[in-house]
């Protein structure tokens, strides 16, 4: 019997194109939230398999804060011409020009929060009813509380209080005009089932994911990429490291790890011995309160 | 390496919080950061020591009230396999959130106090384990060390239990004496419990089989989404993308589809873009059939040696998950896998007492987090197998037309 027993990638994966599957048949206008990072690689690599030799029954959507990283917006259009799928670009910058919101100061001034305001004018704009995204449960605490079907209400807000039942594998994505669903196909994989997916599948990853030198500066234990988005301090010095990143964000809020490690198996091993989180390490942005991850979610964030 | 998905149900003072802890901490699955984040928490809540549950209560309303309200998610593995654990909340006011975290599990843990001996909390855990029919269960007496790991205590304990299983007709139950504030028997096999002759329930989640609650025999595939990709070099490629959810399927062998009861083969096998003779659950596949033949979203390709049963009247023991009542005569969609027919509730016929399992006099409406079984009329024929016999085709959600809230957790009898 052991012939027909799958290995738990098989299983995740299986899930995974279920999931998207889902969103295909329950929805008119859905969305893929791409943002050129591992997670969100592994969903158009999941999208591939749930829908070739058809098109993606939905676009690529970046929203793109105008910090990001030039590999990983390389990787973007280069993957989206390779895969002849449509990509939708909007830019925070362009949001907060046009509704004159306030850009965030300090040293880090970063615009992960106002990435919101462009996400939920996006999904106006394309009335989408439907946003899958790379979120996964072992990320964060309110995380592992979210559905895999995560309604959101016409504000893009998300009650933890008041979340449906999800029961077997059954999903309810009947929702009021305005609401969105925010759709989690990877919700039950781990940061290491990623990036084994990744190893077994032979996924191609934009090169700062690997070891690099670059100029950074240190912030509370931290290493930051030197960049014209921060603000240095006359007391900061900037030095070249050795450095990968664990996760890719904006480059004001994302702290690179001093690593060596130039193949998948170098990562796994290191992340395999490493005893920080992935956001703990490399996460700027969730160290402001106990609460911070659910207090965006509920704000609309993803 | 495989997988073993499993929930824990027991409260905060069962020492739940502090068994899943010390899973994740063993496990090295706990990061310093995340530690010390409860270390500060804790402090904050001038507990002195560190607070184990904070781990687990990811939602500011829980830490701030000190339970658990809502499933949340934790993932372990060893090098032998990877653990998904549904933490599920376990007072009776929380059932539906149970009863949510129970519906995916192949195993229950059920904790019980060793202290207190099987509680009225205990029968109601059990009793909804076996409403959702998860094959294992492990009974973990945990505290042992609060009764000087004594043997008597343990046995009474599981002779106390013994006639709950049997009521249930529980068949597949371990049990493990433990202390999971001090780690005997989870990790390793403890030496102050030298009569215990069993495995340590990390040993035990690692072995136990669970490949049996897959059901490789009755071929079920409710087609999710038809893929047309309709260009020129694909102009007749037709594919039935899906998740089989039990049985084996093969190419040339032959399927009905149902409820329309038309017969055809399978022509081809799709998995990730390859070719395959054959496929299996769970996995997601394209299906291709011998003969042209409308079939859309919500209909189910049955292997045709292994009849499904088609009704438009369903006998279900349902539990109410909304805050508005269940009022006979409602109308309400019902969802198995991808089929969604509108449906209406006929009648009670009596509301289960979720403590004792004693059978009471059908209410004039069912409120929140009540158990009842009655029937259920639905608009178009439904495939469905019977709950007991086929999970993963007999369990159905009702969602409220005006709401568009699931309200209802069916298992259809």
């Amino acid at each position: 019997m052991s012939a027909y027993r799958l290995d738990y990638l098989d299983q995740l994966e299986a899930e995974a194109i279920h999931i998207f599957r889902e969103v295909a048949g329950q929805f008119e206008r859905p969305a893929l939230l791409f943002s050129g990072g591992k997670d969100s690689i592994t969903l158009v690599h999941l999208a591939l398999k749930a829908f070739r030799p058809g098109k993606f029954p939905f676009p690529l959507v970046h929203i793109d804060t105008g910090h990001n990283f030039q590999e990983a917006l390389d990787y973007r259009d280069a993957l989206a011409a390779q895969l002849g799928e449509r990509l939708i670009v909007r830019n925070v910058g362009d949001t907060i020009k046009a509704k004159q919101l306030t850009e965030p100061k300090g040293k880090f001034a970063s615009r992960n929060a106002l990435q919101t305001f462009t996400l939920l004018d996006t999904i106006e704009e394309f009335k989408f009813d439907a946003c899958i995204g790379g979120a996964r449960r072992d990320e964060e605490k309110a995380r592992a509380k979210e559905r895999i079907f995560s309604v959101r209400d016409e504000f893009g807000q998300w009650d933890p209080k008041l979340q449906r039942p999800e029961l077997w594998n059954t999903y309810n994505g009947k929702i009021h005009k305005g609401e969105n669903v925010r759709v989690f196909p990877i919700s039950n994989w781990t940061e290491l089932d990623v990036w084994n997916y990744i190893r077994r599948e032979k996924i191609e990853l934009p090169s700062i994911y690997f070891a690099h030198d670059r100029e950074v500066i240190e912030h509370q234990g931290q290493l930051v990429a030197m960049s014209e988005f921060i603000q240095l301090e006359p007391t900061d010095k900037v030095f070249t490291r050795k450095v990968r990143y664990r996760t890719v964000g904006d480059m004001t809020c994302t702290a690179a790890v001093e690593s060596g490690a130039s193949t998948i198996d170098d990562i796994i091993n290191e992340i395999t011995a490493t005893k920080t989180s992935e956001r703990g390490e490399t996460r700027i942005d969730d160290r402001v309160s106990e609460a911070a991850m659910e207090d965006r979610k509920k704000n609309g964030y993803f | 390496m495989d997988l073993l998905r499993f929930i824990t149900a027991g409260s905060v003072d069962d020492g739940k919080s502090t068994l899943i802890g010390r899973l994740l901490y063993d496990s090295k699955s706990i990061m310093i950061d995340q530690l010390e984040a409860i270390e500060r928490q804790s402090k904050n809540k001038e507990e002195g020591e560190i607070d184990l549950a904070l781990l687990t209560d990811g939602l500011r309303a829980e830490r701030e009230q000190g339970i658990t309200i809502d499933v949340a998610y934790k993932y372990f593995s060893t090098p032998k396999r990877k653990f998904i654990i549904a933490d599920a909340p376990g007072h009776i006011q929380y059932t539906r959130n149970m009863v949510t975290g129970a519906s995916n599990a192949d195993l229950a843990i059920i904790l019980i106090d060793a202290r207190n001996g099987v509680a009225e909390q205990t029968r109601r855990h059990s009793i909804i384990a076996s409403l959702l029919n998860i094959p294992h269960i492990v009974v973990a007496i945990n505290k042992m060390d609060l009764v000087d790991f004594s043997q008597d205590v343990y046995n009474n304990i599981v002779i106390d239990y013994a006639k709950v299983a049997q009521s249930l007709g529980l068949k597949q139950v371990t049990y493990i004496p433990l202390s999971a504030l001090q780690g005997d028997n989870i990790v390793e096999k403890s030496e102050k419990m030298s009569w215990y002759e069993g495995p340590s329930l990390l040993h035990f989640l690692e072995e136990v089989q669970v490949q049996d609650t897959i059901n490789l025999t009755d071929g079920r595939f409710p087609v999710q989404y038809v893929i047309r990709p309709q260009t020129e070099d694909l102009h007749d490629y037709r594919g039935y993308a899906g998740k089989i959810i039990s049985g084996i399927y093969k190419v040339g062998d032959a399927v009905t589809i149902q409820p329309a009861g038309i017969s055809t083969r399978i022509k081809a096998i799709e998995l990730g873009g390859k070719e395959v003779p054959e496929a299996f659950a769970p996995q997601s596949v394209i299906l291709h059939l011998e003969d042209n033949i409308d079939i859309s979203r919500g209909d189910v390709i049955v292997n045709s040696t292994q009849p499904v049963k088609i009704a438009q009247e369903l006998e279900v023991l349902l539990c109410w998950m909304d805050n508005k009542p269940l009022v006979p005569g409602n109308k309400y969609l019902l969802q198995l896998n991808s089929r969604v027919v509108r449906s209406v509730v006929r009648n009670i016929e009596f509301k289960l007492d979720v403590n004792t399992l004693e059978r009471n006099e059908a209410p004039a409406q069912a409120v929140l987090n009540d158990v009842i079984k009655a029937t259920i009329k639905t608009a178009s024929p439904i495939p469905y197998d019977a709950y007991q016999d086929l999970r993963a085709n007999g369990g159905a959600i009702l969602i409220d037309e005006t709401s568009h809230v699931t309200v209802g957790a069916c298992m259809i009898q």
